[in-house]
């Protein structure tokens, strides 16, 4: 194991991070701050209470899973797009690195950043809502989860990739809109019955449901079945992850 | 033995057989110069040793460690400049060089990184954006990352395209002293007279195949012939005695001469010739000459290989 190797990559896409740090702190300060004007009092005026929680409150665990997914999966697929894109992969694939520790590197750094950003918002929605977390275990383990699995799907993008708009449209076309109909905004038991069926096909729906389950104690679905559901999508990107590698699909020539 | 490359071939994704069964060895501390013309696959034989391509079939052997089977191994000895310039813009100078330390495993080394950077001339902007560079600066610092992990076989793809002159000098003083210490140094080139100055041996590939790999005097021999082609001023049915011995051809309308020499000798004849000539009473119109190209070279290389 070439753990220095691993250590030069981490900290070298760490770094890109650190020089934008301002950037990176303020965009989710500032985004989040504007939902709970939205959503919040606008929305949450009308909306007194969701299983009896604040709707303010109700949101926080959906606000912070749209932004570490979307983060994780862009970062994730940027940070392997890049070298990619400008030839220094050259690099990376003449040293003496396996591609696990490539992987490790990029992934690791893409799921930090995340992570980063999910404890920046939780702080800022600390400062509009009175919040309690009832399982904190659940709770980082389900938002490291999620930091891991999604920066390994925008991994998988990134090699797939072959043009900006490509390394774009996932995030934008696919897991907004997934993470917006799952729930983050409102209690599956709102819908009418026949869009709770069709949302369940929505993979996303299990994670906020857990996510928020590590909050506030009530779920949409079985907390089990949000585990099993978040560990089978890190698998599932773990198998394509290495299907890629032992091909060289779309890195080696 | 330091390389041995045996029967490699590589066909890409598009069906193109880049290299069609390549084999040579390379002996350590030497300097092997790569000639051909543009296609003709020496960055597609470079890529396919150091693990950017993988080889259709054949293989690869690095100090005794396949690059294959003993990928880690292989690859430690092993450092790359790259003929296109390839670096993040935004990153500057020092971050990028102990990035491509640590890729080799290797923790960060403050005096070599100085003395690398110092020997290219690079020192002064260690803390430069990449994109704040000149063209020739980029260059020595692609040529810095790949010194960084101290390699025992060093590929350089045509280290002096747009390069100035004084800058080249410099780099051939950077390259004396890897081989001082041992280094075995692969280098592409255009410009024979690059590989004249500074290779051991010289190979050169066409269309994906060696057509020729050896010392570098006997190349160069080939190299150094010339033509000098003299027209007369008045038509010579047959040429005097005292020439016709030598390589001296009379043309068939009779009105110009033309004498093959070796410009590598001592003494190329021509001062003799000339003062022949005029000793015959032969009037000279015009001079000129001409020396092989390497295309013609290559040329003659490729047929030979056909006949
Ligand atoms: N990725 C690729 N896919 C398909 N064909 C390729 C690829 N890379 C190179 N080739 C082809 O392989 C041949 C050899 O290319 P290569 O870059 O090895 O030549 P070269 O000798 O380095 O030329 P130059 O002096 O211009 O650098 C060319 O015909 C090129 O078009
Ligand atoms: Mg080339």
């Amino acid at each position: 194991m070439n753990f220095q190797a691993v250590k030069a990559i981490y900290f070298f896409e760490m770094a890109r991070f650190f020089r934008t740090l301002l950037q990176s702190f303020v965009s989710p300060v500032i985004s989040t701050s504007l939902y709970f004007v939205v959503f919040g009092t606008v929305i949450g005026s009308r909306i007194q209470e969701v299983e009896g929680i604040s709707y303010g409150a109700f949101i926080v665990p959906g606000l912070i899973m749209l932004s570490v997914m979307t983060q994780a999966t862009s970062n994730g697929s940027f940070g392997i797009y890049f070298p990619k894109f400008i030839g220094t992969i050259y690099e990376l694939l003449s040293a003496p690195v396996s591609y696990f520790e490539i992987l490790l590197g990029y992934v690791g750094a893409a799921a930090t950043k995340a992570l980063f950003i999910g404890l920046v918002i939780l702080a800022t929605a600390a400062v509009f809502v009175d919040l309690k977390i009832m399982h904190p275990v659940a709770m980082i383990l389900f938002l490291v989860l999620t930091c891991i699995s999604f920066a390994l799907l925008g991994f998988i993008l990134g090699i797939w990739a072959r043009n900006f708009e490509q390394l774009q449209l996932v995030p934008l076309l696919v897991v907004t809109p997934l993470v917006f109909l799952g729930g983050s905004f409102y209690s599956v038991s709102m819908l009418p019955s026949i869009w709770q069926t069709i949302t369940l096909f929505n993979p996303v729906v299990y994670l906020v449901s857990g996510f928020r389950w590590s909050f506030f104690g009530n779920a949409d679905v079985p907390i089990f079945v949000s585990l099993l559901a978040i560990s089978s999508f890190t698998v599932v990107c773990v198998i394509i992850v290495a299907w890629i590698f032992n091909t060289g699909w779309r890195i080696k020539q | 033995m330091l390389l041995e490359v045996n029967e490699l071939r590589k066909t890409y994704a598009t069906g193109f057989e880049a290299l069609k069964g390549i084999s040579l060895k390379v002996n350590k501390g030497e300097i092997l110069a790569l000639l051909g013309p543009n296609g003709a696959g020496k960055t597609s034989l470079i890529s396919t040793i150091c693990g950017i391509t993988n080889p259709s079939s054949g293989s690869v052997i690095i100090d005794g460690y396949d690059i294959s089977k003993n990928f880690r191994d292989a690859r430690k000895l092993v450092g790359l400049v790259p003929q296109d310039i390839t670096l993040e813009p935004f990153e500057k100078v020092l971050n990028t060089i102990n990035f491509s330390r640590g890729l080799f495993g290797r923790k960060k080394d403050d005096a070599l990184t100085e003395k690398i950077l110092t020997k290219l001339s690079l020192w002064d902007k260690r803390d430069s954006r990449i994109m704040e560079l000149s063209g020739g600066m980029k260059r020595r610092v692609l040529i810095a990352k790949a010194l960084i992990h101290e390699p025992r076989l060093l590929f350089l793809d045509e280290p002096t395209a747009s390069v100035d002159v004084e800058l080249r000098q410099s780099m051939w003083d950077v390259v004396a002293d890897l081989k001082k210490d041992g280094v075995t140094i692969i280098l592409t080139t255009h410009y024979i007279e690059e590989a004249e100055a500074i290779a051991d041996r010289v190979g050169i590939i066409n269309k994906g195949e060696l057509l020729l790999i050896e010392g570098k005097a006997s190349l160069m021999q080939k190299f150094g012939q010339k033509i000098l082609k003299i027209e007369l001023q008045k038509r010579l049915n047959q040429l005097p005695k005292d020439l016709s011995e030598k390589n001296v051809k009379l043309s068939d309308d009779g009105l110009s001469l033309t004498y093959i020499y070796d410009t590598k000798q001592k003494k190329t004849g021509i001062t003799k010739l000339l003062s022949n000539l005029s000793n015959s009473g032969i009037n000279l119109r015009d001079i000129q000459t001409d020396q092989s190209s390497l295309e013609e070279i290559f040329v003659n290389l490729v047929k030979e290989k056909a006949e």
